[in-house]
């Protein structure tokens, strides 16, 4: 995390020079200072920052005063040479095309890192054909499959889920590693590459040549134990943190509510979860997308939610529905661990003994051929009670595809489960599970965990004339396939409580709330809709961008504010309370803040007005921490769960100047100190010979000299 | 452009001044004071000459690029004038303290000469302006980065420095001179002093054509430095006897 964002280092000199300057730079007046001849500052650069676990440390790191190179735009991975090798001056700054940034590369780069100051992406808008930083086999050490469970399945013995991913994700560099936009700043750069560094005719570039400092310092080391133990040194009044665990919260909502005080097991209770995750992460930090591999399923399961609302109020299903959006599952699984762990302890509403079954919506919105896909644990289904229970499920969701364009169907051959939260249910006791997914054995997503991994790869195209809240309310076809699997969804979560069999027909997801969420989620999150369900002191939340779904060290996570205000919204009831009593309403005989959450949202704007219809909404919604038990446990080497943490840093920043030769800077030093030494030595000797020099109008008794 | 361009750029600015205060200031505490009076001098007409050129740029069109060149020449040249009225003012408030001082001085009669004065005076107008010239760019001089993105010269630190080092100087040889034109009641003097102050001011518009502005500029400071030296009591003569007082010693002694 930023801790300080101010310079560091500034001598006081330079703080007086600059603040004098400074002062004669105020507003319009157009001033040469020195440095805006010498700098450009790069703004749009994202870093890659240094993340560790248990045993590891992983992503990039640069020396504490940056780190400066000759800038070299590589051409081809057979120019790689003039860096590594034949360039005549190293350091150098490799500029990369992103069809350049594979694993090769990177590789050859890490070997001779003594000659590679640091590396600079250039990110297109367009994608390439297939491009996946993360690992072949994601979360393959904290899922439910081990030497000990189901071993010849652990570590994507018989299926890879994701062939595509090189890995580089998890590898350590150590140099900085930024990514630039393509957009004028790149094209600077790139000129000025050319002005100066192009060798002429085989001979080497001539000084000054154009150079870049990347500074982004990580101040964690080694791995999680090491530096959540340098944590908690306490020299100083202020003692300086080196790390912070990932974590956010996880958001669940219920159809039947929960009294948030009573903990443990509740008896004769029966629950069905569904479940689906809200993190993704890329390469570089925080500025993840994950459309298909995480915003696909969680709007899924809000659709079915919301389609779910009005029929188990008329009807209630016997068992209770319970919605889970888990944090952080990208790194290890943080959410679905965390509450596991709860219900294993009795800190949680219900414990692993009320679970019925669970349904989990994974990857679904890339499904070609127009089948989607179930998949559960075999061996978990050896046992037949868990077995049958698993059956019923699949057939409660093949047969709530009735009317809608597309089947359900199960794997052939017996393949373990995808990474998904189910794996840390099954880690604690065998659960009857279905994961839904598009891919019935490697993914279809070609971006997985990259910063690809956006509305383009879900094919969400707006027709160009549309302004912004027209493209909000347009449906699309993504939208309309989504809402196919919500609505399936819905009804088979409808059954699995043991719902009312002839209301399911009448359960529909919406479309409109699907391609608004979309919209929101993958284009654009300051729209009229997610302004309207968001409190009014959470407004500044939404920006005109997506929201970024990395999870982060803040437990501020935009995706998490927006999931539980929209199933708020989505599943609860408006009510006539004023925000005095919403603020508290168990004061109202009928209200209680135990069984129900209230919160305050800011409504729509009526047409002819312009103050909004602002109301509180009642609904089941808790949100509850999601941070790995082992930072609870304070095991940071625990095997078990995630030990991910995110280093601390003071300042990231980017720029380019031309450097001088070594020759200019020592001539201009030699001709300093020969300058110093020749004023010495003259000064001195007139200053003795003065009464001789001057004696002519010495006056009377003046003082020597 | 690194520590080495850093320490040779400030040696070659200030290492003269460094040693001339070394040599002959340090030690006579009156002329220490003397010294930073004159700084201070030197700063109270840049920084109303300053205003003068600041409500100037606010009263007029920031973006208009050539009118705010001209303001800014308009200003350096009311800055020049402004530090010659100054110097002057100075002298004026030295003479006045002159009588102060030698009646409470241990000896008969003023503790420093009006030459002395004019040297020190000099001095610290001299220290004054080379800082003001020189610490912005010394301090972006010790980064990674050299002037010449946007077109200009390379050796722009280094001129920089040659430039403050002969401004230094030239403030020196100014006092000297403006004082004893002053003390004789040689009101041309002080017209000249101006002329030539504004002269090397236009010469250093010419930058970047560091042929055409530093080479100027050191002749004139020679110049400067020989009418000094003959304003303060110098003369051939003095020089030739310096050279047989060095040989007859060297026979002397070998």
């Amino acid at each position: 995390t930023c801790v300080q964002c101010l310079g560091d280092g500034n001598t006081s000199l330079q703080k007086l020079a600059t603040s004098i300057v400074f002062f004669f730079c105020l507003s319009d007046v157009s001033c040469n200072s020195v440095e805006q001849k010498i700098y450009v500052e790069l703004n749009n650069t994202v870093p890659c920052v240094r993340l560790l676990n248990a045993t590891h440390q992983i992503g990039c790191q640069s020396s504490i005063s940056g780190d400066t190179g000759v800038i070299h735009v590589l051409e081809s991975e057979e120019d790689l040479e003039w860096p590594l090798s034949k360039g005549p001056n190293p350091p150098y700054m490799v500029l990369l095309e992103s069809s350049l940034f594979t694993r090769s590369i990177m590789m050859k780069m890490k070997n001779e890192s003594n000659r590679v100051a640091g590396v600079a992406v250039v990110v297109p808008n367009t994608s390439p054909p297939e491009f996946s930083p993360h690992t072949t086999c994601p979360n393959e050490n904290t899922g439910v499959y081990s030497d000990n469970y189901g071993p010849n399945l652990a570590h994507c013995n018989t299926t890879v889920w994701n062939p595509r991913g090189n890995g580089l994700s998890y590898e350590e560099f150590d140099f900085p590693v930024f990514s630039l936009k393509e957009d004028n700043e790149t094209e600077f750069i790139k000129q000025c590459y050319l002005d100066h560094n192009r060798a002429v005719n085989g001979s080497a570039p001539q000084y000054p040549l154009c150079a870049m400092q990347l500074f982004s310092h990580m101040h964690a080391v080694t791995n999680t134990p090491t530096c959540m133990r340098r944590n908690d040194i306490n020299f100083s009044i202020n003692p300086e943190m080196v790390c912070d665990p990932l974590g956010d919260y996880n958001v669940w909502g219920s159809i039947r509510p929960y009294n948030d005080t009573v903990f443990g097991h509740k008896e004769n209770e029966s629950v069905v979860i569904a479940a689906a995750r809200l993190d993704s992460r890329a390469f570089f930090w925080e500025v993840s997308t994950g459309a298909e591999g995480s915003v696909s399923g969680f709007v899924t399961l809000l659709a079915a939610a919301q389609a779910l609302r009005e029929v188990t109020h008329e009807a209630p299903p016997t068992r209770n529905i319970l919605f889970a959006f888990f944090q952080g599952e990208t790194f290890d699984y943080i959410g679905s661990s965390r509450m596991v762990y709860d219900m294993e302890n009795g800190k949680f509403v219900i414990d692993l003994d009320n679970i019925h079954s669970v349904l989990e919506i994974g990857q679904v919105a890339l499904h070609s051929g127009n089948n989607l896909f179930l998949h559960s644990d075999p061996v978990s289904r050896r046992n037949n009670t868990v077995n049958d229970v698993v059956k019923n499920l699949v057939n409660n969701l093949q047969s709530s595809t009735a009317g809608l364009g597309f089947l359900l169907v199960e794997p052939n051959v017996s393949q373990p489960l995808p990474p998904s939260s189910l794996q840390r249910f099954l880690r604690a006791q065998p659960i009857p599970g279905i994961v839904l997914a598009d891919h019935e054995s490697a993914f279809n997503n070609r971006y997985y965990e990259s910063f690809y991994d956006n509305a383009a790869n879900l094919n969400l195209t707006y027709p160009s004339d549309l302004s912004p809240e027209e493209q909000l309310e347009f449906v699309t076809h993504t939208a309309e396939s989504l809402t196919d699997v919500a609505t399936v969804v819905a009804r088979a979560l409808y059954k699995q409580a043991g719902g009312d069999e002839s209301r399911v027909n009448t359960i529909k997801a919406d479309p409109k709330i699907v391609t608004q969420m979309l919209y929101g989620f993958l284009v654009s999150s300051n729209n009229s809709w997610f302004q309207a369900v968001m409190a009014p002191e959470l407004k500044n939340i939404l920006k005109p961008s997506p929201p970024e779904y990395y999870v982060g060290v803040a437990m501020s996570s935009t995706p998490t504010r927006l999931v539980q205000y929209l199933l708020a919204n989505l599943t609860g009831a408006a009510t006539n309370l004023t925000q005095s009593q919403c603020q508290k309403p168990d004061e109202l005989p009928n209200e209680s803040r135990q069984m129900y959450s209230y919160l305050w949202v800011q409504g729509i704007v009526p047409p002819n007005s312009t103050e909004r219809d602002s109301f509180c909404v009642r609904a089941s919604v808790r949100l509850t921490k999601a941070v790995s038990p082992a930072f609870e446990l304070g095991e940071y080497a625990s095997k078990d769960y995630s030990t991910w943490t995110e280093s601390r840093w003071k300042f990231i920043k980017a720029r380019i100047f031309l450097v001088a030769s070594r020759d200019l800077e020592m001539l201009t030093l030699g001709v300093g100190v020969a300058v110093l030494f020749t004023s010495l030595l003259v000064t001195y000797f007139i200053s003795t010979k003065a009464d001789v020099l001057f004696s002519s109008t010495r006056e009377p008794a003046s003082a020597a000299y | 452009m690194t520590a080495a361009v850093f320490f040779g750029c400030a040696f070659i600015a200030f290492g003269p001044a460094f040693s001339l205060f070394i040599f002959t200031i340090a030690k006579d505490p009156l002329r220490v004071i003397i010294l930073i009076a004159g700084a201070f001098f030197w700063l109270v007409s840049l920084l109303l000459s300053s205003l003068v050129w600041f409500i100037a740029t606010k009263a007029t069109n920031a973006q208009d690029l050539t009118l705010q060149k001209n303001l800014l020449i308009f200003g350096s040249i009311f800055s020049v004038i402004l530090q010659e009225v100054f110097r002057f003012g100075y002298y004026r408030l030295l003479r006045k303290a002159n009588e102060g001082l030698a009646a409470i001085s241990e000896e008969d009669g003023p503790p420093l000469s009006v030459r002395e004065m004019a040297y020190v005076a000099g001095l610290g107008f001299g220290i004054m302006s080379g800082a003001f010239s020189m610490i912005n760019t010394l301090s972006d001089s010790l980064g990674p980065g050299t002037v010449g993105m946007f077109g200009d010269s390379q050796y722009y630190f280094i001129t920089s420095a040659l430039m403050t080092l002969a401004l230094t100087m030239l403030h020196t040889f100014w006092g000297v001179v403006f004082f004893e034109g002053c003390e004789r009641k040689r009101w041309w003097v002080i017209a000249v002093v101006l002329c030539v102050h504004l002269m090397v001011f236009s010469l250093s518009l010419l930058n970047p054509f560091y042929v055409g502005s530093i080479l100027p500029v050191y002749a004139i400071m020679l110049l400067m430095a020989v009418w000094a030296f003959f304003s303060s009591g110098g003369s051939l003569h003095n020089i030739t006897l310096l050279w047989t007082c060095r040989k007859s010693n060297a026979e002397t002694s070998s």
